[in-house]
């Protein structure tokens, strides 16, 4: 068993102060107790959803349990291998929301015959696992990734322009297209750029923090230290603007100016980050007719219905909410497929919240709540700034798209179209999701090893 | 840096919780709000789920349910749909319902609360309850007598059983298939647009709905009311009529189709169907006298349900002489629909008791537990017993020898009245012919049926328009289904 700053060789940017080794407890027995949990729970909506509709146990749901619970032993196995260290919450969590998910996506392609998504989707999610076990067993320390940050930010902006060249898919150009096939590269982006932000923000952030001139109470950062990651970070959203991608520029945004307060401390920088969004939002929302056509529905959602056109997808979702009320109409038995097309993928949580109801669609909530905070706190624990800001980074990127999805199904924000993570039907943001757990359970395991160590105070 | 992490984590919290208090305001503060809007189709989802409960006549269900596998998975079915259509209205997922469709449409699609078994428990469970059956009182044999009887001419039939007040008949033609409504297709919404624009109106339920100036058959409410005013003590006395009788305050001659009207006995001008006789009766009896009379037999009524509602049949209360005249022989303002002439012949056939008609004998659960059973109606004295006796005598007279010999049944003893309704602006309108009519099997101790029925009359057949020609023999066909079984 590796010790996470031990045999890997890499200078990290400021030396380890040798601290006290007092390990955290291992906690293995509760993670497989919990996996356990999350595999019986998603076979047991699988069995709902078959009773439900047919009033018969669905045929696959054997080989479903079997396939889910196999995936969860392995991931499970490596965690116990190469991180025992790691907070027994993330795989459990991660595997109940893909469970979770295979078994709304089961139960919508009941609804639509023609187009069967379920069984993509477990291949996907398997794929996802396997990209979990690999980084699990293979990065024995996160800090390695430090040393990849310009190749990370250069494969980033490459994933993000590739789709200008492929054809737009229902007015967003974030799709590439090969044989059927569809990935969206943006999803890999986010965990790329996450690296590139951290690593970066982590070797300069005195520079950032103290350097420069002052203008007004605001410590402005030397433009050279500032200029390679605003440059990316415009070029990002630039990109994304460009493919109308807005939740994804919008996540982007968030990130960068969560990671930016973190490294430096500068609640200035969180002023200037707020006002130039709402400028960006306001212009974007004014000009952009796509953009504003979401605005508008956000605003007055049954004006199309008003205007005799009938709901369009944000009522329908509205709808779906209030139909499941508190209790919710019970897995299978509600009517979410009358909201259409990407009812599988962006609308996903109105499924949930018409047949879990508030309570279940609450403790859905809960579950991301609960990821994004054990995410936090391994990187509280991490001892090294760029584990820290990873950590940070990939929880807040989960936060912030879980806020923007279920914001936007909800009517609490315009809409934008972005994948609920490991609910949502699409295998590029599964992977991705995976990766972010492995890249937590890394961080997590370096940090409850040597709980007693402070990269700083 | 840890200051500034906890509070990013703070922020996510603040995300969350935005989240969860707005997923309560959609969930549960606007629920009511969102459940309700009309471009919301969970609530037809949800009644379409299930097959609807059926409406039977003599134990057989008229409708039935077809499971389409589409999101309003179940349609609505109709055996004999054209014949039974005036009962069972349509119910359609694009056109809403109508007739006992819509009187009944909570029990048959199982949102009636009282189908539950306890009180409250479908709001508890959250179940939803099997549609329940509709037992009409209709007798099938005669729907058809009346269905096949009108065959191809427009008109409609309504019979009564006079001692209940159920409604054995209702029949109005031209009919529709009801059935080609259901669905929401194309073709659905091609024939309703088709149906509507049919002048000839098949979808318009003449027998309940619409209403005819009743003619001659409303000689029965005149002599009625000039029995019980005592203005007729004796059937066979000569009454002091002039032939042709000129409307009191007018220069306007009433004449008479047939001879001998003049000074005729009330049993000879209502075996002739003397307008003269009767014009004057109704002015001698005055206008006090024909309304109270009229509304005793159920004119001017707009309340009457079966449980649809029943249009209301008029006896204008303000006329002077000469129009009181007129409206004693059914003419000027006096309409009646099908249903209420049946419900005169009803009056008299039951001794001058009546019931309000009512189609609806039970309703059941689907297992065949009662829901709610019609029960005994409060009958109503329109007339005297007497009174009702001697109608009976004059109606078997006109089956018997004369204008209504074609209502005959052997070995039954049959009382009915002809009309012949002029309407239109001088009369340019091609006339109505009534018949009402009762029944008595040789077995039986009172009358088991009343009928009426019109028949609008065409251009083609104008001369030969009569309500003994082509209306008593449709009556006496429902009259004889009846008696048969």
């Amino acid at each position: 068993m590796t010790k996470a700053g031990t045999g890997t060789g890499i200078t990290v940017a400021q030396a380890d102060t040798p601290a006290p080794v007092a390990r955290l407890p291992r906690r293995r027995g509760i993670e497989l107790a919990l996996i356990l949990m999350a595999v019986l729970l998603s076979v047991f909506g699988y069995c709902n959803v078959g009773l439900a509709q047919h009033d018969a146990l669905p045929p696959g749901a054997a080989g479903y349990g079997a396939g889910l619970g196999v995936l969860a032993l392995l991931a499970h196995l490596a965690v116990r291998l190469r991180a025992p260290y790691a907070d027994p919450l993330l795989l459990p969590i991660g595997v109940l929301l893909n469970g979770l998910g295979l078994v709304l996506i089961y139960r919508l392609d009941l609804e639509t015959p023609g187009d069967r998504a379920a069984p993509t989707q477990l291949v996907w999610s398997t794929l996802g696992v396997a990209l979990f076990i690999v980084v699990v067993l293979l990065l024995r320390d996160h800090r390695v990734l430090q040393r990849y940050a310009y190749v990370c930010v250069a494969a980033a902006l490459a994933l993000l322009t590739v789709p200008i060249f492929f054809p737009a898919v229902n007015g967003a150009r974030i799709w590439i297209r090969i044989e059927g096939f569809s990935i969206q590269p943006g999803e890999f982006a986010k965990v790329l750029l996450a690296v590139f932000f951290a690593a970066y923000l982590a070797a300069n952030r005195s520079a950032l923090a103290y350097a420069g001139r002052r203008v007004w109470r605001l410590q402005l950062p030397t433009g050279r230290v500032l200029g390679p990651i605003l440059a990316v970070w415009l070029v990002s959203v630039g990109v994304l603007v460009l493919e109308r991608d807005l939740g994804t520029s919008l996540l982007f945004f968030g990130l960068f100016v969560v990671l930016l307060y973190v490294a430096t401390g500068r609640t200035g920088w969180i002023a200037v980050g707020l006002l130039l969004a709402s400028l960006g939002a306001v212009a974007v929302g004014w000009l952009e007719p796509h953009v504003h056509s979401r605005v508008e529905d956000w605003l007055h959602p049954f004006a199309s219905i008003e205007a005799g056109h009938g709901p369009n997808q944000l009522a329908q979702s509205l709808f779906a909410f209030a139909a499941g009320g508190v209790t919710g109409t019970g897995l299978g038995l509600g009517h979410s497929v009358l909201i259409g097309f990407a009812v599988k993928s962006d609308f996903i949580l109105a499924t949930a919240g018409e047949e879990l109801g508030f309570l279940g669609l609450s403790a859905v909530f809960l579950l991301y709540g609960l990821l994004v905070e054990r995410g936090y706190r391994a990187g509280l624990g991490a001892r090294d700034p760029f584990g820290r800001l990873l950590a940070v980074g990939l929880s807040s990127i989960v936060a912030l798209q879980v806020f923007v999805i279920a914001g936007g199904v909800t009517g609490l924000i315009p809409l934008t179209g972005m994948a609920m993570p490991f609910l949502a039907q699409g295998g590029s943001s599964v992977v991705t999701n995976w990766a972010i757990v492995a890249l937590l359970i890394r961080v997590s395991h370096a940090a409850r090893s040597q709980a007693g160590g402070r990269a700083e105070p | 840096m840890t200051r500034n992490i906890r509070h990013a984590a703070v922020f996510c919290a603040l995300l969350l919780v935005a989240l969860v208090v707005n997923a309560a305001r959609v969930q549960i503060v606007q629920k009511p709000e969102y459940d309700d809007n009309p471009a919301n189709r969970r609530p037809d989802i949800a009644r379409y789920q299930q097959p609807r409960g059926d409406i039977l006549v003599g134990g057989g269900a008229v409708t039935g349910s077809r499971d389409t596998g589409e999101h309003l998975r179940f349609e609505r079915t109709y055996a004999d749909g054209p014949m039974y259509a005036p009962i069972t209205g349509f119910a359609s997922q694009a056109y809403g319902t109508t007739l006992l469709e819509h009187a009944e449409d909570g029990l048959l699609s199982g949102a009636d609360p009282m189908l539950a078994p306890l009180p409250l428990w479908n709001d508890v469970t959250g179940a939803h309850n099997p549609g329940g059956d509709v037992v009409t009182t209709i007798h099938g044999a005669a729907q058809r007598a009346a269905f096949e009887g009108l065959g191809g001419r427009k008109g409609a039939v309504a019979a009564i059983e006079p001692a209940t007040g159920r409604v054995l008949a209702l029949v109005s033609t031209p009919s529709y298939d009801p059935q080609l409504l259901s669905g929401n297709s194309a073709a659905a919404t091609r024939t309703w647009k088709r149906l509507n624009a049919d002048p000839d109106k098949p979808m318009l339920n003449r027998a309940v709905s619409r209403t005819y100036p009743p003619g001659s058959t409303f000689k029965v409410v005149t002599a009625a009311a000039a029995l019980e005013a005592g203005v007729i003590r004796d059937l066979d006395a000569p009454t002091r009529s002039p032939d042709p009788y000129t409307l009191p305050g007018t220069r306007t001659k009433l004449t008479n189709e047939a001879d001998g009207c003049r000074n005729a006995s009330l049993r000879e001008a209502f075996e002739w169907s003397c307008n003269t006789v009767f014009a004057k009766l109704g002015v001698d009896v005055g206008v006090r006298g024909m309304t109270a009379m009229a509304e005793a037999f159920g004119f001017n009524d707009d309340g009457l349900r079966v449980p649809f509602p029943v249009a209301r049949s008029t006896f204008d209360t303000s006329v002077d002489r000469a129009q009181l005249g007129l409206s004693s022989i059914g003419q000027y303002n006096t309409r009646a629909t099908p249903l209420q002439m049946a419900t005169v012949a009803a009056a008299v056939a039951g001794g001058g008791q009546v019931r309000s008609p009512y189609l609806v004998e039970r309703t059941l659960r689907a297992g065949g537990s009662l829901v709610a059973a019609a029960g005994s109606r409060p009958s109503r004295e329109v007339m005297r017993p007497s009174t009702a006796a001697l109608l009976k005598e004059l109606m078997t007279g006109v089956v018997d020898k004369g204008t209504g010999a074609k209502a005959a049944i052997p070995g039954a003893t049959v009382g009915g009245k002809t009309g012949t309704a002029q309407h239109g602006v001088g009369n340019s309108g091609t006339p109505y012919a009534w018949f009402i009519s009762w029944a008595r099997g040789a077995g039986d101790i009172e009358p088991k049926v009343a009928v009426a029925v019109v028949v609008e009359g065409t251009a083609s057949d104008r001369q030969g328009v009569s309500g003994g020609g082509l209306a008593a023999p449709i009556a006496r066909a429902v009259m004889e289904a009846v008696l048969g079984g």
